[in-house]
């Protein structure tokens, strides 16, 4: 039996990685996206992790939901991100500076 | 609620139907909006006006049916049985309270009025389209399920419909560079705070050992939450996403640019509405499952107030921009309303409330008048344009002035008596020096208000690059002026007469609690 605080300690990497992913990369925004899928699977392990000690289901609920909303996130985003590569021909980070102050 | 596992998978589920009667509004609205989904798919261009008619229609009704509610028989016997004035159902994961019929109300009506204002802006500029009247619905409905939710669950889809929605909003207009970076830096920044506030709540679960925010208030009661690590980095989680939505310093960078890229239709809609629902969020979060924890979000909230009014205030200054000094003041207003909830009193929570209501029609106002500037290919957006507006538009000029007024806080109009409210309900919770420092910050804040209406009153349009055509009266519809000049002396009359607006703030807070 792998005790609690592994799948913890797991999530907790992969949610900061996530965040740290965020924040370093300046080149790609697709890279952006899968950073926050990331986040998102971090928090679904916490949910599973937490839902199967407690014996209540309610957790692994949530996490069919966060799952499905995740799936339409990426779609939106995905949808955002070419109308950026139409208008401006780069998906780079840094170039995104139109706006300022 | 603890059921264990293997025994939830051989016995078959019990399953009742929910009692839908609460949440009619909800189903009426999901409906219409498929309806004008599918209606405005069967439209030309040039009928487009029948889809924002439907629109306007089905969020009156469902507005109707909100109010309706409050006189319902069962409202009265819920009150008899259980001693509250609330209605639960979908499990006790929706609740139908004082408070929230207040807040939707105040969402709806507030979007029948962006749906006017925007109406000519999009019009002049081919995106008179279907999809900004069914996303701003959408929208509406994630919001109402936020402001009804009593599980972490109901309140993260609402919030996801609510953003979703806003994000391709943003986005809408397609061609348009500075539109679609808008989109995607609220998308980015938007998806980072989901992530935070679900990992937040994932910790709270844990600890808690439920999602349902009265079970965690009363887990709660029975522990020493202050010292309980895992329950305060679960807060610290969840104040990172609440300030993200709402857009409180230090995570305020996407309001700025999301104001100033994206349509002003859209900007209109996204600073008004949402920032109601995005109270109700934090008013059900933290004082309805973490009140326990009132000492720790008391100290985080103080905070972010304080930096909210010192970086909100004092940039504003420096924008030529009035999109853009409109997002930096709105960074300001988020502020106080934080000091009200901080104050952790009913009255503190009733003056935040009645803040937030009162801003979102006061800032509704304030677009409306730059969309009634503006002309196709021209926004009239920055500062110099409003310049001799009162020899041009005199009337419009008072309006405007109203608006500005009321957002720095001068009687006789509403924005006083907010800023009054709050202040006095955080003199009574005893942080004085915050209060003193937010009186101080509306000071500061006063003086790039005032300058508009010098320019508006004291400054000639001459110094105009010599565009006639921004001379003449603008030319929008009656249905547009009308509501113009009603918005303009709704800020005057609730000033003079806030009472009845303000108890029905103590009255919902009081029943929610």
């Amino acid at each position: 039996m792998i005790p609690l605080s592994h799948f913890l300690i797991v999530g907790a990497l992969l949610f900061s990685i996530a965040v740290a992913g965020i924040f370093l990369n300046r080149k790609n925004m697709i890279i952006l996206l899968m950073c926050i899928e990331l986040m998102l699977l971090a928090v679904n392990l916490n949910f599973i992790a937490f839902s199967h000690y407690l014996g209540d289901m309610a957790g692994q609920v949530f996490v069919f939901f966060i799952l499905t909303v995740a799936a339409a996130e990426a779609a939106i985003g995905l949808a955002i991100l070419v109308t950026v590569f139409r208008n401006r021909r780069t998906i780079n980070v840094q170039e995104l500076d139109d706006m300022k102050g | 609620m603890f059921m264990s596992f293997t025994t939830a998978t051989l016995i078959p589920m019990q399953f009742a139907i929910p009692d839908f009667a609460p949440a009619i509004p909800e189903i009426f609205l999901l409906a219409g909006t498929c309806l004008v989904l599918l209606v405005d798919l069967f439209l030309k261009d040039s009928n487009r006006y029948i889809t924002y008619l439907l629109s306007q229609t089905v969020l009156l009704i469902t507005a109707y049916l909100v109010i309706s509610g409050i006189n319902d028989v069962s409202m009265a016997e819920a009150l008899q049985t259980t001693g509250k004035a609330s209605l639960t159902t979908f499990s006790e994961m929706f609740v139908l309270d004082p408070m929230s019929q207040v807040l939707k109300v105040s969402i709806l009506l507030i979007t029948v009025g962006v749906f006017v204002y925007s109406r000519p802006y999009l019009k002049t500029r081919q995106m008179f389209k279907g999809e900004y009247f069914t996303l701003g619905m959408f929208a509406v409905l994630g919001m109402m399920i936020m402001v009804s939710a009593k599980t972490m669950l109901v309140i993260y889809l609402g919030l996801e419909l609510l953003s979703l929605a806003m994000y391709a909003m943003v986005a809408f207009r397609r061609n348009d560079g500075r539109a679609s970076e808008a989109g995607m830096k609220y998308f980015v920044l938007g998806a980072i705070a989901s992530g935070m506030l679900l990992y937040g709540m994932s910790i709270i679960y844990g600890v808690t050992g439920s999602l349902h925010l009265d079970h965690i208030d009363s887990f709660m009661m029975g522990h020493n939450v202050m010292t309980n690590m895992g329950l305060l980095l679960g807060l610290s989680f969840v104040l990172v996403g609440l300030g993200f939505k709402l857009g409180v310093v230090p995570f305020h960078m996407w309001v700025p640019d999301v104001y100033d890229g994206s349509p002003t239709a859209v900007t209109l809609f996204l600073g008004t509405a949402p920032k109601i629902a995005a109270f109700a969020m934090m008013f059900r979060l933290l004082v309805e499952g973490l009140d326990e924890m009132l000492l720790g979000w008391q100290q985080i909230l103080s905070l972010l107030a304080a930096l909210s009014l010192f970086i909100g205030n004092v940039v504003a200054i420096a924008q030529t921009n009035i999109k853009r000094m409109l997002a930096y003041s709105t960074i300001s207003h988020m502020g106080f309303v934080l000091l009200g909830i901080l104050a952790g009193t009913e009255v503190g929570y009733a003056s935040s409330m009645f803040y937030i209501i009162t801003y979102s029609i006061v800032a509704m106002g304030a677009f409306g008048i730059i969309i009634l500037l503006s002309r196709d290919g021209y926004e009239a957006d920055r500062l110099i344009d409003l310049q001799g507006l009162s020899s041009r538009h005199p009337w419009y000029a008072f309006m405007m002035m109203l608006f500005l007024f009321s957002m720095a806080g001068v009687p006789p109009t509403v924005g006083f008596y907010a800023k009054l409210s709050v202040l006095k309900a955080v003199v009574g919770a005893e942080v004085v020096w915050l209060a003193v420092f937010a009186v101080v910050m509306s000071v500061i804040g006063a003086y790039y208000y005032l300058r508009a209406i010098k320019l508006m009153y004291f400054d000639q349009p001459d110094e105009f690059v010599g565009d006639e055509e921004l001379l003449v009266p603008a030319k929008s519809g009656f249905d547009f002026k009308l509501l113009l000049s009603v918005n303009g002396l709704s800020v005057l009359a609730l000033g003079i007469l806030p009472g009845a607006l303000m108890s029905l703030c103590v009255l919902a807070v009081e029943a929610s609690l």
